[in-house]
């Protein structure tokens, strides 16, 4: 049995499809790295696009990811979005991508409180783990949580266009959803953005 | 002692090596150092190896090439890493100083270290050994051309031998 903290995500007024549709709409060259589950589930259901890199494996990798991504291309908005799980395991990475400091890097985390790809059991952030907080700790320049439609309207122009690297936490409800499943051939994910993202021509 | 290192530098800047992630290391001291100060090259300090795993494939996404610092002992932390460079046939080039097999002072080190070229191996990696300083900078090359222009994965292995003993002072 759930206490009343490990319950509390269900009642949460954002949903993660809605928040990863308001994310990436106009996309306008945005490179998109997942995490493994929901969160790469989330943006194909925003719309498959060869820009995306989403995880099926690698768990607490997506923000390392993201930063070799932004220091390759300072020219490029990189945008990480991944799970409370996810982060969790990779909180190190939160340390070395300050020292880096790429402002054209977002981390943002869809915080269910849920290991959702393993039966919903509650997660640290259930107990109160402050994800934003460690990410302040950590050195990042800009961060935030958002609770409501209106903290993430405020949020978006932030986490899409401020000079970062900026985390974002944005607590939304623990639910079970369709999977909507990317390619999950490794290979045809990572040709296919290397392919949009570096050969020349209109696609590029 | 440190003309291997500043050799293998010179292999990485002509092979186009951008990002050099590393766990501080003292086999690898020098190498970092030089690398940290020629503004080509974007060192990335990390807090464990695996980020570093992650790290490169980002890279390559991004159409930049790097390597992969560190000691044997970091392998383990990578084994479930690898999983992404395997999956997605990244390339990745990773240079790892040895513990565990010569004069080694710490037994902590020779599970990793004595495994270390098992483990690779059953990751998927090529492994090349360098155990003479005169041989590092031609294997380190001959990985490069392999990683970067065949899409391959390969350790070079630089023993123990290379490195100044290590006595915690007795």
């Amino acid at each position: 049995m759930m206490d009343a903290d490990e319950k509390r995500s269900e009642t949460y007024p954002l949903r993660r499809r809605g928040v990863a549709r308001a994310l990436l709409r106009g996309r306008r060259g945005l490179l998109v790295v997942a995490g493994l589950g929901s969160c790469a589930w989330d943006i194909t259901a925003a719309g498959d696009d060869p820009l995306n890199f989403p995880l099926w494996g690698a768990m607490g990798g997506a923000p390392a990811i993201g930063l070799g991504l932004a220091l390759a291309r300072p020219d490029r908005r990189v945008l990480v979005i991944t799970g409370d799980g996810e982060m969790l395991m990779g909180l190190g990475s939160l340390a070395t991508i300050a020292i880096q400091a790429p402002e054209n890097l977002a981390v943002v985390v869809l915080d269910n409180e849920r290991y959702g790809e393993t039966g919903m059991q509650p997660t640290h952030t259930a107990h109160g783990a402050d994800l934003p907080g460690v990410a302040k700790a950590s050195g990042f320049p800009v961060t935030g949580q958002v609770d409501d439609q209106g903290g993430l309207d405020a949020a978006l122009p932030v986490i899409l266009e401020a000079p970062g690297p900026v985390f974002f936490t944005i607590k939304v409800r623990a639910e079970d959803l369709d999977f909507v499943l990317p390619p999950k051939e490794g290979v045809i994910l990572k040709d296919r953005f290397r392919q949009a993202l570096l050969a020349p021509g209109p696609a590029g | 002692m440190d003309q291997w290192a500043d050799d293998i530098f010179n292999v990485l800047i002509g092979a186009g090596v951008r990002q050099v992630a590393y766990v501080p290391d003292m086999g690898h001291k020098r190498l970092i150092e030089r690398c940290n100060a020629d503004e080509r090259m974007t060192a990335v300090l990390l807090t464990t190896e695996e980020e570093g795993v992650a790290l490169l494939a980002g890279a390559w996404l991004g159409g930049e090439r790097g390597v992969l610092l560190m000691q044997s002992s970091g392998i383990g932390n990578c084994i479930n890493m690898f999983s992404l460079t395997r999956s997605c046939e990244f390339p990745l080039l990773m240079l790892v100083t040895m513990r565990g097999q010569w004069r080694e002072f710490n037994p902590w080190q020779k599970p990793m270290g004595q495994n270390a070229k098992k483990l690779l191996t059953t990751a998927g990696f090529n492994v090349e050994v360098a155990s003479e300083p005169g041989a590092v900078a031609a294997a380190v090359a001959e990985a490069a051309e392999g990683v970067f222009k065949n899409n391959g994965r390969t350790a070079v292995l630089l023993h123990q031998k290379l490195m100044p003993e290590k006595t915690f002072g007795k």
